[in-house]
């Protein structure tokens, strides 16, 4: 399995479709996730949220819903919706490997959501591509070939 | 798998701590993160039946400091360790950068702890790892009850390649933070020598 890696580039073609997403379906906040539950990007009103635990929250959930749908033989259920008294939650996976999560309100609609979330889930996927095809070139430099032993030991000194 | 993001120049791992019901994964977190200093620390999350037994995983994520430049942050899962809960298991060992096997050393728990060790050598197998191949270690822990069973023989069975082993008492700490610090090492050194 390849590990995720996020570059420069990538990461504000991410930060800006997140942020349309964000302006687009009047949302109050976007979360891209990796399915094991790392933050990748975020756009809206997060400053009041814990962003790490809801990361590994959802991407437990996907993971439990990822499981029951093998039960049921079916290959994934790509969406969640969840509604409460004051905020909803659009939780969808893009390109197999990252989860997009909307929190919206009364100032918009799931119709709203779906239908922006369709056309950020293209763009955001052909990130993933173009970023899988960089990490996979042997030639991409690696900040773990300047880590020393040295350093790694000098981390875990009392 | 680990995340590497060169724009926020941030390194996340994530470690699983396993092993039979009752031994003692969900106590070896909370030492953590009652002895971590608060900006290193995010909140730990407990996802538990009404009689605190771990329904589906415990979280917490922890920053271990800076490696050049870059934030080395650790995200800690539990297991649940009740046999039923098998399918739960298998999801959270997906992405696994390295495990910490949490042994119950009372002599009656012999038996789980190897039904165990099989089940997660089993589920890593399952999932195209190799508990060989992949950053572990074992802590035997509750060494402080009087049933226990001598390590030599507990190393016999549950720990056969002879990775690093510690003993421990997780509710006083002993032994919590040097297992910690093991396999956060042995993660950094396979995330280096796999590049």
């Amino acid at each position: 399995m390849t590990d995720m890696v996020m570059y420069e580039e990538e990461y504000r073609q991410i930060q800006e479709v997140c942020a349309r997403l964000h302006r687009d379906a009047n949302a109050s906040a976007v979360l891209l996730i990796d399915k094991n539950g790392q933050l990748i990007s975020e756009a809206g009103d997060t400053g009041h949220l814990d962003t790490t635990s809801l990361s590994s929250l959802t991407a437990g959930n996907v993971a439990a819903t990822g499981g029951i749908a093998s039960l049921l033989k079916e290959k994934e259920f790509t969406g969640q919706f969840h509604e409460g008294e004051q905020i909803n939650v659009h939780i969808s996976i893009v390109a197999q490997r990252v989860i997009l999560v909307i929190l919206f309100d009364e100032r918009s609609s799931l119709g709203l959501v779906r239908l922006r979330v369709r056309r950020a889930s293209d763009e955001l996927s052909s990130v993933f591509d173009s970023l899988l095809a960089k990490v996979q070139q042997p030639s991409t430099p690696s900040i773990f070939s300047e880590i020393t032993d040295e350093d790694i030991d000098n981390l875990f000194k009392d | 798998m680990s995340f590497i993001n060169y724009s926020s120049r941030e390194i996340n791992c994530k470690i699983v701590y396993y092993g039979p019901g009752l031994c003692g994964k969900t106590t070896n977190l909370q030492y953590i993160y009652a002895r971590t200093n608060p900006d290193a620390k995010g909140k730990m999350i407990s996802l538990a039946t009404e009689t605190e037994r771990t329904l589906f995983f415990d979280f917490l994520p922890l920053s271990l400091g800076e490696i050049r430049g870059f934030k080395t942050r650790f995200h800690l899962y539990t297991v649940p360790g009740q046999v039923f809960y098998d399918a739960s298991r298998k999801l959270i060992l997906k992405g696994v950068d390295g495990v910490v096997f949490v042994a119950d050393s009372q002599i009656e728990r012999t038996e789980a702890n190897i039904e165990s060790f099989d089940n997660l050598e089993h589920n890593l197998y399952e999932q195209g790892y190799d508990l060989a191949k992949i950053p572990y270690v074992v802590q035997y822990n509750k060494r402080d009850l009087p049933n226990v069973a001598p390590i030599a023989e507990l190393r016999d069975l549950i720990n056969p390649e002879q990775v690093p082993e510690f003993e421990a008492v997780a509710t006083t700490g002993y032994g919590v933070f040097d297992t910690l610090k093991a396999v956060a090492k042995l993660v950094l050194t396979e995330l280096k020598r796999g590049r």
